[in-house]
């Protein structure tokens, strides 16, 4: 291995001379310890490195090891239910190995060499093979199989395909290329900075349900699309995303923690394993794989962890699974690219982040799509982002927020005003917004209901006016708007608390179906027009507030998902409304 | 014998750069002489073939270009600990300061630490009675967290902090249990506060303090809170003590930081301070927590001054988002003189809900705290409105809503300093409070529990 010599440590940042040859981007590894980093600069022979690991000890004239590859994950069986750190080292037998520190200049490869999978092959001897054809499936989890795919930039017709138990460094099948015999493993391992090619890129068109009912509902996001949650600290952010987590009907989740809470982490690696997948009944760990590097462990692994768990979840994608990447806090690796930049003295732009911040988000989002893969069979993925960004003191002006919002689609905006009256998810619904509801308006029409989008018009509309009448209402008091204008704001508050509002914590309304989100926010409104009708038909407002069926809508949230029971309530506002009338009669 | 460097070319601010060096790693330990003999400590910033850039802990007062000897001690800064340190005083640095003995050190620990994996974590789920309603029972505190007091210039901090020193235990309990201190900046008056309180209580005998005063060199104080941090980890995890952390004041430690950073032209964050704050502000929170299979816990409460009481202040900012949640005080509260003034609503704890409820505190806990919470929200808007319009202008319930938060404040949020309450007694006196609120208007608390504990008493 080429070597060069240290000439600089500065914190993360190691300078070395002597690396004539070096590329940028490339992987290499310093001083007896073998510390990883990577080539962030190069100028004449001396390249400028940003580490993954602590660098006490380190000094001028120990050597740096270069590799020539550039900082790559593996990909294959047993990435799924793995928990890595920022650059894919698996924690758990970092732990076993280490102790309950991480200590420094550890190797550990990400997949673990020694277990043998099953593998049962889908295709035969003599046909031929592309880039991303599947060549056979392992069942990786129950709930998983991975396929392995032909290499990117591979082609031919396979002259050996086995069938049985093999580790992942075993050949499973060989290709006859136009030149050579390919020897085909189960694993591959891919750049984390190179984006995996798709054949083509499609729009997004179905919704990634959440069963948050803001969400679903009012903001929804597209599988293959893009979303943005900001949030002051103590906004419920992490609750949203663990609830995005643990409810969405993504296949398979990428969870990357980056620079986040250690007990926060700690919450989801125990809590995940507890968790059922509703969809399935199965452990929700069996279709997860979460990159952990949080705020105290090296700062340069917290930029890399991103990228590392984006080309985790295109390489899922490529399988043609619906995959959802989350990240908390982008914020976070924001920070870290700027204080790299930093101490690289780079001129600083915005708030001192570097100059390239907005294209470096944009590129990462752009990652995000709804694909044909590679491969014959045409077969459908998609990738859906989700990127928290964590502004100081909720400034929306923030640069990174402002890069953010310039690429993606969905915007969900936590509130903190809202958080402090305990209305959770605080998602503020005057401010936030989604691009998708057109694209998905058909979806809507063939599998939930004909008019769910009319009715979540008028729900958006009735919470528009609302904010118009508090206003009002503020400056010359409720009692002098209409009777009609305060029936609004009543049928706007019962929206918001009797709809938008849900318990992540309670066991039934953590997780609303689509279908019962229509039927809830339908009879709130049907309740609405009913009570609309009887105002006109002479009713007082006061007798309409005292209405016992309101305490039922409020108690929809609770009910199980049964159409019957639902409907009942709907039902029993006819009855009341009608009973009300036939009374003044 | 470690090699001496006579020489050094540049002393700026609190940076000696001593010039051809070798063998010199990063972090590195050093020892400078002055030409009167006298010994200053710090540490390697910045190492290239031909220089180093050296911090000086206990500042560059009386150091001369010419005069200084540089030794680099081939380690990096440690702690020396042992069961010894339990009830002992020490300076920023580590050096005893209550005319006792040195420490005989069992082990050398490094004071930087290293990051706990995160698949080692235990998540925090014992709840801590601090014996103060408006923390336990409205944003709970559990073992293992990190909650720090975000308070202003002339708020009663220190005698919260104290106070919670003195009360914290967990439910039918008694374990072994340490307060590890450090102040960094502080005045005399206030590290003799808590020495005195901690004495008067008999909690010294189970404390360990580092001290570094206003006084003292500013740049001590970046080694101050990992000192104690260094101990708090050994008694934690190797001698399974329950160890709670107070660090009092990070805004002294942040600006000393930014010293370091304007003395090493770097190009400066938001208000002066250098783009690392938050990882290096990290790199002291979590080391807060519990680790699987270990007996001992580090629970944190950092204590910070918020320049203009604004919490987009970057210090504040940036710790609320590496803490698990913030104890807010109120400038408000203080005038009216309610003691402690925690101001509740823009208060949280993020952990709290793994702390609470059954076997923990008690079934409604989390019903009755989203519900006081929502209560006082609104009487709070109430109060807001009546100053505009008076009082005269509110609809009925709004004056239950504004009557309810005035009783809140002074009912709830006071207590005496010396009073301790049983987390029994707050959710009661949670409950006496709600009584006020018409029964349909409890909508946070489920049904069950209405039936239970509206009635109760009535």
């Amino acid at each position: 291995m080429e070597q060069g010599k240290i000439i600089r440590v500065a914190g993360p940042l190691v300078v070395a001379s002597g690396c004539l040859g070096a590329k940028m981007y490339d992987m290499v590894k310093i001083g007896a310890l073998g510390l990883i980093g990577e080539i962030i600069e190069l100028r004449e022979d001396r390249a400028f490195i940003q580490v993954y690991e602590d660098t006490t000890g380190i000094g001028p004239d120990e050597p740096v090891y270069l590799t020539g590859k550039p900082l790559s994950v593996e990909l294959g069986p047993g990435l799924v239910s793995s928990i890595y750190d920022g650059i894919q080292r698996p924690l758990d037998i970092i732990r076993d190995k280490e102790g309950d520190f991480v200590t420094r200049g550890i190797e550990v490869p990400a997949l673990d060499r020694k277990k043998k999978w099953e593998f049962l092959p889908t295709i035969e001897k003599g046909q031929s093979v592309q880039a991303g054809d599947i060549l056979g499936e392992i069942e990786e989890t129950p709930l998983i199989k991975h396929k392995i795919m032909v290499p990117t930039g591979s082609e031919g017709k396979i002259v050996e395909v086995k069938k049985g138990k093999f580790s992942v460094e075993e050949a499973v099948a060989k290709i006859q290329t136009e030149d050579h015999i390919l020897d085909i493993k189960m694993f591959q391992t891919w750049s984390i900075r190179k984006n995996r090619e798709v054949r083509e890129r499609l729009m997004p068109v179905d919704p990634l349900t959440t069963g948050q009912r803001v969400l679903d509902t009012l903001f929804p996001l597209a599988k293959g699309g893009t979303a943005c949650i900001p949030g002051p600290f103590g906004s419920g952010k992490t609750v949203v995303q663990h609830q995005l987590a643990k409810w969405s009907d993504a296949q398979i989740i990428v969870f990357v923690a980056c620079g986040e809470r250690g007990n926060e982490v700690a919450d989801l690696l125990l809590s995940f394993p507890e968790l059922t997948d509703p969809h399935t009944g199965r452990p929700l760990l069996e279709r997860t794989i979460i990159i952990a590097n949080t705020s105290n462990m090296p700062v340069a692994a917290r930029e890399a962890s991103i990228y590392t768990g984006m080309t985790i979840a295109e390489y899922f994608r490529d399988m043609g699974y619906s995959v959802a990447l989350m990240a908390d806090s982008s914020s976070r690796w924001a920070e870290a690219l700027r204080e790299i930049s930093g101490r690289m003295e780079e001129m600083p732009g915005e708030e001192g982040y570097p100059a390239y911040l907005a294209s470096r988000i944009a590129e990462f989002y752009e990652r995000a799509g709804n694909v044909i893969c590679l491969g014959s069979e045409g077969r459908k993925g998609a990738l859906s982002v989700i990127g928290a960004v964590s502004p100081p003191g909720g400034d929306l002006s923030d640069p990174v927020v402002q890069s953010t919002l310039k690429v993606v689609k969905v915007f969900w905006a936590l509130d903190d005003r809202l958080a402090n009256m305990r209305h959770f998810p605080a998602i503020n619904w005057l401010l936030s917004y989604s691009l998708y509801t057109e694209n998905i308006k058909d979806f809507w029409k063939d599998q939930v209901a004909e008019d769910f989008a009319d009715i979540r018009q008028t729900a958006m509309q009735l919470l528009e006016e609302e904010s118009e009448l508090l206003e009002i209402a503020r400056l010359v008091g409720v009692e002098s708007l209409a009777v009609r204008e305060r029936l609004i704001l009543e049928s706007a508050r019962s929206i918001r608390e009797d709809f938008l509002h849900q318990n992540a914590f309670h066991p039934q309304d953590t997780y609303t179906s689509l279908r019962k989100q229509y039927l809830m926010l339908r009879t709130i409104i049907h309740f609405h027009n009913s009570a609309i009708r009887a105002l006109e038909d002479g009713v007082s407002l006061e007798e309409i507030q005292v209405l016992e069926v309101r305490e039922q809508i409020s108690k929809m949230k609770f009910l199980p998902e049964e159409d019957a029971k639902l409907l009942e309530v709907y039902i029993q506002i006819d009855k009341t409304f009608k009973n009300i009338l036939k009374a003044k009669e | 014998m470690y090699k001496e460097y006579l020489t050094v070319s540049n002393i700026v601010g609190p940076l000696v750069i001593v010039e051809k060096i070798r063998d010199v790693k990063y972090g590195e330990l050093v020892e400078i002489e002055t030409g009167d003999g006298l010994l200053r400590r710090g540490t390697v910033l910045d190492i290239s073939t031909e220089r180093a850039v050296v911090q000086v802990f206990e500042g560059t007062v009386g150091l001369g270009v010419d005069e200084s000897r540089v030794r680099f001690l081939g380690r990096s800064q440690q702690l020396g600990v042992s069961e010894e340190i339990i009830g002992r005083i020490f300076d920023g640095s580590g050096k005893p300061k209550d005319r006792g003995p040195q420490i005989i050190a069992d082990k050398m620990l490094d004071i930087t630490g290293e990051p706990i994996n995160p698949q080692a974590r235990d998540y925090p789920s014992e709840f801590i009675q601090t014996g103060i309603s408006s923390i336990d029972g409205m944003n709970p505190l559990v073992r293992g967290q990190k909650l720090p007091l975000f308070s202003g210039s002339g708020l009663p901090h220190p005698r919260i902090a104290a106070q919670i020193a003195r009360q914290a235990g967990v439910l039918g309990k008694e374990e072994q249990f340490a307060v590890v201190f450090a102040g960094m900046g502080i005045t005399f008056e206030e590290a003799n506060f808590f020495i005195e309180d901690f004495r008067n209580t008999g909690a010294l005998e189970r404390a360990v303090l580092f001290l570094n005063l206003a006084n003292e060199p500013p740049i001590e104080r970046i080694a101050t809170p990992r000192l104690a941090l260094t101990c708090a980890e050994y008694l934690a995890f190797e001698l399974d003590m329950h160890v709670l952390v107070i660090l009092v004041d990070m805004t002294f430690y942040a600006e000393a930081l930014r010293e370091i950073s304007a003395a090493r032209k770097e190009i400066p964050g938001r208000r002066g301070y250098p783009g690392y704050l938050y990882t290096d502000l990290a790199s002291m929170y979590e080391r807060a927590g519990r680790i699987k299979g270990k007996k001992g816990s580090i629970t944190m409460i950092p204590i910070l001054t918020m320049p203009e009481d604004d919490k987009t202040h970057p210090i504040a900012d940036l710790t609320g988002y590496i803490t698990e949640g913030q104890i807010m005080l109120s400038r408000e509260l203080h005038r009216k003189g309610i003691y402690p003034p925690i101001d509740v609503l823009p208060s949280l704890s993020r952990l709290k809900d793994k702390g609470i409820g059954e076997e923990k505190t008690r079934l409604d806990h989390a019903d009755v705290l989203n519900q006081l919470f929502a209560c006082y929200a609104r009487g709070k808007e109430a109060r807001e409105l009546a100053l505009i319009l008076g009082e005269a202008a509110l609809s009925d319930i709004d004056r239950i809503y504004l009557q309810f938060a005035d009783r809140y404040e002074d009912e709830f949020v006071r207590q005496g300093e010396f009073e301790s309450r049983s987390i029994l007694e707050t959710l009661d006196l949670g409950w006496k409070l709600l009584r006020f609120i018409p029964r349909a208007e409890l909508k946070r608390i489920r049904p069950e529990y209405l039936e239970k504990y509206y009635q109760e008493g009535k």
